[in-house]
């Protein structure tokens, strides 16, 4: 079946599709080497994937290294367009922080991050939200709108349309971040081998096992 | 006899050319395996094997480089990290969309063998018997009665994972035992077969993993690991490497060639048979000749009819099996992205131990016996139910260790499947060439004309309808229709476009896969559908290509091809 499932990404917790990658069709800008986020950068995104996916008796984000993987993911995955709503998201965490705390986003109390982020969160949600409300047509309106596009679809106006499609809709910066600290978690060697399960090599295929509050399969 | 003439040639090295070598090879004959690519050694180039996500800089995602290199693969889930390199260059190897079409391309040792899906289904003798009763396109110049017992000799070789179920539309083959159905599976096919009276079925799907060791092929049984994608170390899937080509090898009798383009079937007009093929290497450009008594065009359906297009053109301005009119008509794919998915209440006390290469399957049932709905033919289903991950939706829990903990723990159970529907051939539906475009050899490139004509998309109506009412059925919750993102192409089960027939008015191929002009040339992959059927084509070509070796050795021996 794995040929033919959907690589059904993450419309996780985001209530978003995940952004960067083939899910949005964009033009390149390639040849960058390693990413252009400095440290202090890559500091605060660990910060904040910790106060999204905390240590607690099992590894956190900053164990598997999630800040330094969503420099990496957005600086090589993300469009143009979607890597100027990160950098203007990392922006805005520390103008947040500062208006609200005088201090810096890495300098906050852990009573403090958590107040900041979970209204971020809030605020990415309704964006998610109004965002959905525009969309989703239904599956008889999908089917006309096929027959529709493809009386005269070529290629190239369908790769425009989509990159046209993916411009409008530009998610909440705080998504990408929430987003990124899943992916990059728990595909992450530490949140899949020790906050999920792994098994590299089955062997065999049970179909009807019992389940007793065991964490769920990594893969 | 000059060293480089063999018995028989055999172009491509996919799940058909496999197939050729093996046969023919077997047969005593020396065969020269022609593959345009670069070579893949079974296992030794598995790179990434036994690699996971975390072992990919981006965890198997796409960058913008790799999009912008890969205008095509991009529009579907094959452009990712860990199948990069195995995918043709689309730079090197340009095409042209008259409109859209998704024409995913494996070049090297193997082709798409490698990357397939695996689903592995009987055409039936409906399927044989269609467009002669419906007046459509022309008659299969076989019935299902020619080909059973090739089947069973693919199957018992290949091996197939599957389970008797003793339907007609479904005919039943030499299995191994099947890929288990989970519990929730088990159940949606109980409460199916109540309600529609035993009219539909949800079943095993078959699928070319071996459930049963082969040590005779040195093949161990699926591990359920659910990377064949990335080459099995076991040789647990049916792949030319693990399977036809170790046989071939075994022979004493195969040389394969990789980086071998071939530009040419060479054609003799004077005793109206093919005497060779040309060959550019692919990496010094360099133009040999090779000759033999027997040629097997297998370079995946619109390659081959690319190289008959461009043979013997000064007999036939349209190339080699053009005078029917037919040549690069008629292509067909398989649409799907219609189905429907939902929730499953309860079995929050059952898992599942091991990732399946595999799921269920809903054979057609639609214009089945006396009913006709407003299209003719009919689609099957490919399905699976699991449990959620980390990735689904929690909404009532947003941020911190209360999140991670609730992601940590499996979600309920949801089932989804997707209609594979038939396309029917359709003449203006085409491949041509077009000489403005050049390939980084210089060859001209196919210009692709296809789309849906309006059976498929009224058929498409009633893929997503009913597959909502199956899944109500089976009391599946919150089940929604899904129309997902579908362009010609993008069943990579490209067909029909050197069709095979009865009379060389209509058709590019006999009854025996050979070309009507020239009968030592054979032509046994997609490229020979007369229709496609709505099943997964891949066993009706290996079973097509053992039957046509059988027949053409029997015609070397008796003088006919030369």
């Amino acid at each position: 079946m794995n040929r033919r499932e959907l690589l059904k990404m993450i419309a996780l917790t985001t209530g978003t599709a995940m952004i960067g990658g083939k899910s949005l069709f964009a033009f390149s800008d390639a040849g960058q080497s390693g990413h252009p986020f400095s440290s202090r950068d890559v500091e605060r995104l660990d910060e904040l994937a910790e106060t999204i996916l905390p240590r607690t008796d099992t590894p956190g984000a900053k164990d598997a290294g999630v800040g330094e993987f969503m420099a990496l993911f957005v600086s090589d995955c993300y469009t143009p367009s979607e890597r100027e709503v990160f950098y203007f998201g990392l922006a805005q965490l520390e103008a947040r922080s500062r208006a609200a705390y005088e201090r810096d986003f890495i300098a906050l109390s852990g009573e403090q991050r958590l107040e900041l982020v979970n209204e971020l969160d809030r605020e990415a949600m309704a964006h998610a939200q109004q965002q959905a409300r525009r969309k989703q047509p239904t599956p008889a309106e999908a089917l006309t709108a096929e027959t529709q596009t493809a009386q005269n679809q070529t290629a190239e106006t369908q790769s425009s349309q989509e990159h046209a499609d993916s411009e409008k809709a530009l998610p909440h910066y705080f998504t990408m971040m929430k987003q990124l600290t899943l992916f990059g978690f728990f595909t992450s060697e530490v949140g899949a081998t020790e906050v999920l399960r792994y098994e590299a090599v089955p062997g065999r295929y049970e179909g009807c096992a019992p389940y007793n509050g065991e964490p769920a399969w990594a893969t | 006899m000059p060293d480089n003439h063999y018995d028989a040639i055999v172009v491509g090295s996919g799940i058909s050319g496999g197939w050729a070598a093996k046969e023919l090879t077997e047969k005593g004959l020396k065969v020269l395996l022609l593959e345009r690519g670069r070579n893949i050694e079974h296992v030794k180039d598995y790179h990434n094997a036994h690699k996971e996500a975390w072992d990919y800089p981006h965890r198997n995602e796409p960058t913008q480089e790799m999009i912008a290199k890969h205008p095509v693969l991009r529009r579907d889930y094959p452009l990712n990290e860990a199948t990069m390199g195995m995918w043709a260059d689309e730079q090197a190897n340009p095409y042209v969309e008259e409109k859209r079409f998704d024409w995913f391309r494996g070049y090297h040792v193997g082709g798409r063998s490698l990357l397939w899906g695996r689903q592995s289904y009987r055409l039936s003798p409906m399927d044989f018997e269609a467009n002669q009763r419906e007046g459509i396109a022309i008659d299969w110049p076989i019935r299902y009665e020619d080909i059973a017992p090739w089947y069973d000799y693919v199957e018992r070789f290949a091996g197939i994972a599957g389970t008797q179920e003793g339907l007609d539309i479904l005919p039943d083959g030499e299995f191994l035992p099947p890929i288990p159905l989970n519990c929730v599976e088990k159940d949606a096919a109980k409460r199916i077969k109540e309600a529609f009276g035993g009219q539909r079925h949800l079943i095993h799907s078959r699928v070319a993993n071996i459930t049963q060791p082969k040590p005779e092929q040195n093949r161990v049984n699926c591990q359920y690991r659910n990377k064949c994608w990335l080459g099995c170390p076991y040789g647990a899937y049916f792949s030319t490497q693990s399977a036809t080509l170790p046989a071939a090898v075994a022979t004493g009798n195969l040389t394969l060639r990789p980086f071998s383009i071939v530009s040419q079937v060479l054609y003799d007009k004077d005793r109206q048979r093919a005497r060779g093929v040309e060959v550019i290497d692919a990496e010094t450009h360099e133009v040999h000749e090779y000759t033999a008594d027997v040629i097997f065009l297998n370079a995946s359906t619109f390659n081959t009819t690319w190289i008959l297009m461009n043979s013997a053109t000064d007999v036939w301005e349209g190339g080699l099996g053009s005078s029917s009119g037919e040549l690069g008509h008629n292509v067909m794919d398989h649409h799907f992205r219609c189905g429907a998915s939902g929730e499953v209440e309860g079995y929050l006390d059952k898992y599942y131990f091991g990732r399946r290469p595999a799921g269920f399957y809903i054979p057609r049932f639609r214009n089945v016996g006396d009913e006709q709905r407003s299209y003719v033919r009919g689609f099957g289903y490919q399905g699976a139910a699991s449990r959620e991950g980390w990735d689904r939706e929690i909404a009532e829990l947003n941020i911190g260790a209360d999140l991670k903990q609730a992601l940590s723990q499996p979600g309920g159970w949801t089932i989804g499947m997707t209609g594979f529907g038939e396309m029917l051939p359709d003449h203006d539906n085409r491949i041509s060439l077009d000489h403005s475009v050049r390939d980084k050899w210089g060859l001209p490139v196919l210009s692709i004309d296809v789309e849906l004509k309006q059976n498929e998309r009224d058929m498409r109506r009633d893929m997503v309808q009913d597959a909502v009412d199956l899944l109500e059925a089976a009391g599946v919750k919150n089940v929604t229709g899904d129309v997902g993102d579908y362009a010609p192409g993008m069943g990579i089960h490209e067909m029909g476009t050197a069709r095979m027939g009865r009379d060389p008015k209509t058709s590019v191929l006999n009854s025996h896969n050979q070309v009507w002009d020239a009968p030592n040339v054979f032509v046994t992959d997609g490229a020979c559908m007369t229709s496609s059927s709505c099943v997964n084509p891949s066993l009706t070509y290996m079973a097509l290509t053992a039957r046509a070796v059988d027949y053409a050795v029997e015609e070397l021996k008796r003088g006919n091809l030369s």
